[in-house]
């Protein structure tokens, strides 16, 4: 029996695709982004994570391991309000892709019961497994950051040359793309990442569309939840009207731009 | 706006909440004068009524344009001490009380002081009902076991249908003697009786068009004195049409609002119904005189926003007669619950949305008051449009509209054997009640304490608070082997209760048919006029009495923990368990973290609750359904609170779902507050485990911030949620947009608000999960948004 680790379910998704969604955040990311606001995602384990209460600050755990036919009882049971809205499940994290044979076999589920599949992902992931996954997605939301290498490799702990190469692959294939970028000060939103990011999405096919989504300091709880360091926590949200200027550069490259997904 | 809705509207708003002695005054001279002494009682009653119609001070406005206020000035509410008469001390509490309160100045005092309270003390409706009703029934009624309606108001519970817009009330007339000439006194026993409540509907019919004629003659009065041209014009035009309804059928839409309206004021002057009365399908019937005078130029498009908007206001000058001790806090509001229904079905089953069902949202939206209660009935008929522009208004963020499924409302109607053009063209009135507008007498008789019945059967039948053998001994819950017997004992407390109840509801209805009939109410309702029977005495086509269950996630979630954590998982004894809800938790924190976190809830879209919830349906619509009341019809259950779950949990200590004592209930199918944490696709998920349409209306509330709805694909995917609780057969869906105090409340309180979503630069979190500083940003946001 396949089994998974993730870390949250969350319906009446709004911001992750088409619809009213399911989005099951995964457990495990192989990048350490500097800015992630999902930092329970980053573990591959459940942790101990605490919450305010009125009696006081008690711990819980995050994180549950559960095996497909779980998840998918899970999924199912707002089958029809993805009926009714044209919406699905949505696979985010952490990195899906890091759990790739839970993911599979869910996402194989999912097919079969004729429920749309979007993963939400970094796209780091060996071209093999991301092979094996893309037959069965209806959409793929592919977060694109940084696209110097060597800032990537900075600011997120990896290269980006996977990533680049498997959302070029994802495109050849003719799965349906929004690129997500996250707007974060002084990192992502200068103006030549933006021109590069431009640039190098104009050679893909399917992208469908771009969402912008802005920094904000929601993560800044969790770091201390889970007694992390958070590092952005001096940054602030970028001003509304260099969101602005960014999504009008891309509507001018001929996309459509939502902020927030 | 314009500038005279604005300032009527301003007026209305300003208006200060007043006690006025007048109609009491003109209804004890009346009794007092003897005129009518010999008279059978409907003729009596019925006299009393145009005596107060013909006698009462006129009242115009400087702007108006539909006119008849039921006081002698905007928000100067009766009394009517024939049903319950305000001691000196009442008179007190309504005065000082901190909310809902009227100013009851020295005069009213003393002509209470000196004629009313002398001449009504002991005769009163109320004293008659508490004289006949058993002491069981007084003894579960002190211990907040149920609550009554009819011991303070007259039932009601009623709206208007199509027929005053047809026929004027010369033609309801012209009935009336049609039918006592088909009177058969050769062998209908009850043909005198009907005589009588036929002589009694004729008389208040001319009550009524004698108030009108009234105003007319006023309103010329006052056209000779205005200098304005304009205003002058307007006078005469409105004292033309004062002249010709409602006596005979309207001809425009103009008309059409004054009829209603002359209508509405003469049911509420006639006594203290319950939810006042409600033009009910209000874009269906005025479309045609809308379309008419369109068409061949008699109105514009912006004349007949700004009659309806006048209309609207007249509502609101009209406060629900006061209300003092249990019914107070049942129903604690101003809101008279006239409840405006735009959208639905024709009588044909097609598509009822038009030009004035959008013309009536913007309205609401502009008029933002809290009276009239306004809801759109959407059916999967109707077009996306048309809710996507209600959840516009809601997004504003004053509760309305509320948003009802007419496919849903029109199969629990037939299922109680409506025809189905009846069942179309009605619709939910009061809070979420279904209805056959225009031929129903649908009574609610009071609200039910579900937990309180736990509560007992944890205690053996002894009321906790009291000490008292309040309820049957059901057994020792230690004896209790499985969930099931805890689950028949319960339900053996529900079965007696309800039996006290439904006896005590068969006594008043009794007592309010023969002392205090409605004669002109009975004009409104099909098939009163034809029966020859009175609206209170089971005239209407359909007769149906209500008991509105409370409580329903509290319940749920008790015995959810009790099923859980002494049967199953046997974390505790039942009489540990006991013991731990008599000390009312303290120092039993762990356990009753264990209760809040560990526990199935109702509304997680869990079936380890939601069965048990549907247990406790089921018992209840046992309970309850089919029973027969004495007007020919019969008990059905529907599930709503108003503000009673405040009430109920304040006679209920400690619960196994973690509440503390005292503490409020859930509300209407609603989950335990902050019970609900997966989100409302779970909780319309577990609601829509309710069979609805065995119900006759269910209530569910939903917390959204404004954010959430910021966008198009916010109001879009929220109307998406709302027709899918709709295609699981949902009854009813109100959407709370919050406020900055809830959210303060909320970070005080974040057990409590756990559900609160809120949506912070393109991303949605848990209002709780915040840090300090978003929240107050947040509460900051909010606030700048609202206003």
């Amino acid at each position: 029996m396949t089994q998974g680790t993730i870390f949250k379910i969350k319906k009446y998704a709004l911001h992750d695709g088409p619809g009213i969604r399911t989005t099951v955040f995964f457990k495990g990311c192989p990048l350490s982004c500097r800015w992630c606001h999902n930092p329970e995602g980053l573990d591959p384990e459940p942790q101990t994570m605490s919450r305010r209460a009125s009696s006081g600050e008690i711990d819980e755990t995050v994180g549950i391991v559960l095996g497909v036919d779980d998840l998918i009882k899970e999924i199912e049971k707002d089958v029809l309000f993805y009926d009714e809205s044209g919406g699905g499940a949505t696979f985010s994290g952490g990195e899906p892709l890091a759990q790739p044979q839970f993911l599979e076999a869910v996402l194989a589920a999912c097919n079969h019961l004729e429920i749309h599949a979007a993963l939400d992902t970094s796209g780091f992931a060996p071209v093999a497994v991301l092979d094996r996954i893309l037959p069965r997605l209806q959409l793929v939301l592919f977060d694109l950051k940084v696209m110097d290498e060597k800032q990537h490799r900075r600011y997120t702990g990896v290269s980006n040359r996977t990533v680049l190469e498997n959302l070029t692959r994802i495109a050849d294939s003719r799965t349906p793309v929004r690129i997500r970028v996250p707007l974060i000060p002084g990192i992502t939103d200068g103006s030549a990442n933006i021109a590069e990011i431009i640039r190098f999405a104009c050679t893909l096919k399917t992208v469908q569309g771009v969402d912008l989504l802005p920094f904000h300091r929601i993560g800044g709880e969790k770091y201390r939840r889970l007694g992390m360091t958070d590092t952005m926590a001096e940054t602030a949200p970028p001003m509304t009207e260099r969101v602005a200027a960014i999504k009008h550069r891309f509507e001018s490259a001929g996309w459509t731009v939502s902020i927030g997904g | 706006m314009n500038e005279r809705i604005n300032r009527l509207r301003i007026q209305s708003l300003a208006a200060v909440p007043s006690l006025s002695e007048e109609r009491a005054r003109l209804l004890t001279d009346f009794y007092k004068s003897g005129v009518a002494r010999t008279e059978p009682i409907p003729v009596q009653r019925a006299m009393a009524f145009a005596t107060i119609m013909e006698n009462k001070t006129i009242y115009i406005g400087p702007d108006e344009l539909i006119v008849g206020e039921r006081g002698p000035s905007p928000k100067a509410t009766p009394t009517y001490p024939e049903v319950c008469i305000h001691s000196q001390a009442d008179l007190d509490i309504i005065s000082g009380r901190e909310k809902v309160a009227f100013l009851v100045d020295e005069s009213v005092q003393q002509v209470y002081r000196e004629e009313i309270i002398p001449f009504w003390q002991g005769h009163t409706i109320r004293e008659k009902l508490f004289s006949h009703l058993p002491e069981l029934w007084k003894e579960a009624y002190a211990a907040g076991i149920f609550t009554e309606f009819q011991e303070q108001r007259s039932p009601g519970h009623t709206a208007c249908g199509n027929n005053i817009y047809q026929k004027g009330f010369l033609d309801l007339k012209a009935e009336i003697r049609d039918a006592m000439d088909r009177l058969d006194f050769f062998n209908d026993r009850d043909a005198m009786d009907k005589k009588s409540q036929l002589m009694a509907m004729a008389i208040a019919a001319d009550g009524l068009i004698v108030f009108a004629r009234r105003h007319a003659d006023a309103l010329l009065l006052m056209a000779e004195s205005v200098s304005d041209p304009d205003r002058k014009a307007e006078l005469m035009q409105m004292a033309a049409i004062c002249r010709r309804v409602p006596a005979h059928a309207p001809q425009t839409f103009w008309e059409a609002l004054q009829t209603y309206w002359f209508v509405h004021v003469g049911v509420i002057t006639e006594l203290n119904p319950w939810d006042a009365f409600n033009p009910g399908r209000l874009d269906q019937h005025l479309y045609p005189f809308y379309e008419k005078d369109l068409a061949e130029g008699r109105l514009t498009r912006e004349q007949a926003k700004e009659l309806l908007c006048a209309f609207w206001i007249k509502f609101n000058n009209h406060p629900a007669p006061p209300k003092t001790g249990v019914t107070a806090k049942e129903s604690n509001t101003y809101v008279d619950f006239a409840l405006i229904n735009v959208g639905g079905l024709k009588a044909n089953g097609s598509d009822a949305v038009n030009d004035l069902s959008y013309l009536i949202l913007d309205v609401i939206e502009e008029m933002r008051l809290l009276q009239p209660s306004s809801m759109v009935q959407l059916s999967k008929k109707n077009p996306d449009r048309f809710i996507r522009r209600a959840l516009k208004i809601v997004k504003t963020g004053f509760g309305q509209p509320s948003i009802f499924n007419t496919d849903a409302i029109v199969q629990e109607l037939v299922r109680q054997g409506k025809t189905v053009q009846d069942a179309r063209e009605g619709g939910a009135s009061g809070c979420v009640e279904a209805g056959a507008f225009g031929r129903e007498a649908y009574f609610l008789t009071g609200y039910f304490n579900l937990p309180k019945l736990l509560e007992l059967t944890l205690n053996n039948g002894v009321d906790p608070r009291t000490g008292s053998q309040l309820g049957p001994a059901t057994g020792k819950p230690s004896e209790f082997n499985r969930f099931e017997d805890l689950f028949d004992a319960w339900t053996r407390q529900l079965n007696h209760f309800i039996d006290i109840k439904i006896r005590g509801n068969n006594v008043i209805e009794q007592i309010n048919a023969r002392h205090m009939p409605v004669p002109f109410l009975s004009l409104l309702i099909d098939d009163c006029i034809e029966a020859g029977r009175d609206y209170n005495a089971g005239g209407a086509r359909y007769n149906t009495s209500y008991i509105q269950g409370v409580g329903l996630g509290s319940i749920t979630d008790a015995l959810t923990a009790l099923k859980v954590h002494v049967f199953d998982r046997k974390t505790i004894t039942v009489d540990g368990f006991i013991k731990i809800l008599s000390e009312n938790f303290e120092g039993h924190d762990d356990f009753r973290r264990l209760l809040l976190d560990d526990t199935p809830k109702y509304g997680n879209d869990d079936d380890a609750a939601d069965d048990i919830m549907q247990m406790v349906f089921e018992a209840y619509y046992d309970a309850v359904n089919g029973r027969p009341n004495t007007r020919g019809g019969v008990h059905r259950i529907n599930l709503l609170p108003t503000t009673c779950h405040v009430y109920f949990g304040s006679v209920i200590g400690a619960l196994p779902d973690g509440r503390q004592s005292g503490i409020p209930l859930s509300e209407g199918i609603s989950p335990v507050q902050g019970a609900d944490r997966n989100g409302p696709t779970a909780v319309t998920r577990s609601a829509a485990k309710i069979d609805h349409i065995r119900t006759g209306g269910t209530l569910l509330n939903q917390k959204f911030l404004p954010q959430v709805l910021a966008d198009e694909t916010g109001i879009t995917k929220l109307a998406q949620l709302v027709r899918t609780y709709f295609r699981m057969d949902g009854h009813h869906i109100q959407f709370n947009v919050v406020d900055g105090d809830t959210l303060r409340r909320a970070k005080s309180y974040p057990d409590d608000y756990r559900d609160l979503i809120v949506r912070v630069a393109g991303y949605s979190d848990y209002f709780v999960d915040l840090t300090e500083d978003l929240q107050d940003e947040i509460i900051r946001r909010t606030e700048h948004e609202v206003f």
